[in-house]
């Protein structure tokens, strides 16, 4: 049954991604991105963590998306085909990726690499953490970011607010003296 | 044979909720027009049927036999899609709301919860994810119109609903931390003993509660914060090019959200199904067994106080002006949601401390 989900999860996550980029209207890929948000999220429940999927969808489909379309909608972007001309470079990246995907699962098959599998991954958690996860993925969460993963946790909140600061600065020309252009 | 009595009793459970809440979508429609009426001095609708209650009924049936019309320049897909896109959003969130007490009832020996639909762990994030979804339908029904008053109203749509969602995300976070849970269930449960005990007052919650209920207000784009659908300046909105069943559709969503988030008031700062005295009424006079019933005529009050209060505010304000909406939900409540997480969550802190 959870083998059946993840494939049509796959199956469909593979398919719109290739569609957003293939829809020649602008619109349309925002829905195909949309699509494929939902079946990400619907990934993450069959996998139990039901926060990341709920986030997931809060900030992805509910927040990032609406504003692509709100951009799309204002800039009222012609059809453009300038990424259909690089079909060529797109199909040879996409070979090599999928060269390297193909290897990094077959060699992890036969040298049995510790870092790959889930049955790897619960064997390396501690005790502790195992008895917080049967808590519920909420609080297994919030217990990982603010004890082991602290430092990048905080690093990133500090580039995530760098970006920020960055954005208002280059949306409000005449701050720290800059001049209007 | 268990599984199918457990699908059977949620499958009744869902039915029941969807009827009541599909009765309450078309009396409110009535009750709002009534309440306006009286608050104007008027007599409201009085023609169909006695006081004009069958007037719900007349209107459903005139918007199905309506000519169903696509603008012959609209984009057929999205031009359909939209209305779906604004009314599943807005029946899923009751999936996981508690309208009584959370007892357990026993049928061919198959435990369920009959107040409740289902209990996820995450019941507040996935009503919020979903009602975030809800905006795509405003906004590809504004595109999709191929028509200027339409995308306006989208548009102002899309940017409304995004910056006062951030505000109802960050009201309701006091309360998450005063509950320790996201579960709708365990937060109702938490606030039992009499009104001292929910979180509007016990929990000292009265910012969050204002930020959350002027945010819903300018959520399901209802009056002063309309500007989506102002009909002196876009004619409807993005509902323009609408008729017949796809604009009962728009319309349904927009009343199934004010009782979503009437819902979720009551439930997170009200206590929900919870009496405001110590015991339930029912307890005192002697019958135990009986205070399911309580629980839920309780419930519904609090729902109806919300959803009066909405019409209320409708029949008082003027709209705002675009400019004045986005400053308001960027500068003072954004801002007012925030202290109230810091000084919430300071306060629980040394409060719990062991």
């Amino acid at each position: 049954m959870e083998t059946v989900a993840f494939f049509y999860f796959a199956a469909v996550i593979v398919l719109t991604a290739v569609l957003v980029v293939a829809f020649r209207n602008p619109i349309y890929s925002v829905i195909a991105l949309l699509v494929m948000f939902f079946h990400v999220a619907g990934l993450f429940v069959t996998l139990h963590a039901e926060f990341l999927a709920a986030v997931q969808i809060v900030v992805y489909a509910g927040a990032i998306l609406v504003l692509y379309l709100f951009v799309v909608m204002l800039l009222n972007l012609k059809q453009d085909d300038s990424y259909q001309r690089q079909v060529g470079w797109g199909i040879g990246l996409g070979i090599v990726g999928l060269a390297e995907m193909i290897y990094l699962v077959l060699s992890a098959q036969v040298g049995n690499s510790p870092a790959i599998g889930t049955a790897a991954l619960q064997a390396s958690a501690s005790p502790k953490v195992a008895a917080i996860v049967t808590r519920g993925n909420t609080e297994a969460i919030g217990y990982m970011l603010y004890t082991k993963y602290l430092f990048p946790f905080e690093v990133a909140s500090l580039i995530l607010l760098v970006a920020m600061i960055g954005a208002i600065l280059l949306a409000k020309k005449g701050v720290l003296g800059m001049k209007e252009p | 044979m268990e599984l199918m009595i457990f699908a059977g009793a949620a499958l009744v459970k869902i039915a029941m909720v969807m009827i009541v809440v599909l009765l309450t979508v078309a009396f409110l429609t009535l009750a709002e027009r009534k309440v306006l009426s009286w608050m104007q001095d008027r007599m409201g609708p009085m023609e169909v049927g006695p006081y004009g209650i069958l007037q719900p009924i007349a209107d459903g049936l005139k918007l199905f036999f309506k000519e169903d019309i696509i603008p012959s320049g609209a984009n057929w897909l999205l031009f359909s899609l939209a209305p779906i896109l604004s009314v599943v959003p807005a029946l899923i969130g009751f999936a996981v709301i508690p309208y009584g007490p959370n007892q357990e009832m026993e049928i061919f020996g198959v435990t369920i919860k009959p107040f409740v639909i289902t209990d996820i762990n995450i019941g507040i994030l996935y009503i919020l994810a979903f009602a975030s979804i809800g905006a795509y339908g405003i906004i590809l029904g504004g595109w999709a119109s191929n028509n200027k008053y339409s995308l306006l109203g989208g548009l102002r749509a899309a940017a409304q609903v995004i910056s006062y969602e951030l505000n109802i995300g960050l009201a309701i976070i006091g309360v998450i931390i005063l509950s320790g849970s996201l579960s709708m269930v365990k937060i109702a449960e938490g606030q039992a003993g009499g009104f001292w005990h929910w979180y509007l007052f016990g929990g000292l919650q009265i910012v969050g509660f204002v930020v959350y209920v002027i945010s819903a207000v300018a959520e399901t784009n209802r009056l002063p914060f309309d500007l989506a659908e102002a009909e002196s300046e876009l004619v409807a909105g993005w509902m323009t090019e609408y008729s017949g069943m796809r604009f009962a559709f728009f319309f349904m969503a927009e009343y199934a959200n004010m009782i979503l988030v009437s819902c979720i008031a009551a439930v997170l700062f009200l206590g929900g199904y919870q009496s405001p005295f110590p015991h339930y009424i029912i307890e005192y006079l002697g019958f135990p067994g009986m205070k399911w019933v309580e629980a839920v005529v309780w419930f519904t009050v609090k729902v109806y106080f919300f959803l009066f209060l909405f019409f209320w505010i409708r029949a008082t304000l003027p709209r705002l002006r675009y400019d004045q909406l986005m400053r308001f939900g960027w500068k003072v409540l954004l801002p007012l949601a925030l202290a109230n997480v810091l000084i919430t969550s300071i306060v629980v802190y040394f409060v719990r401390q062991p």
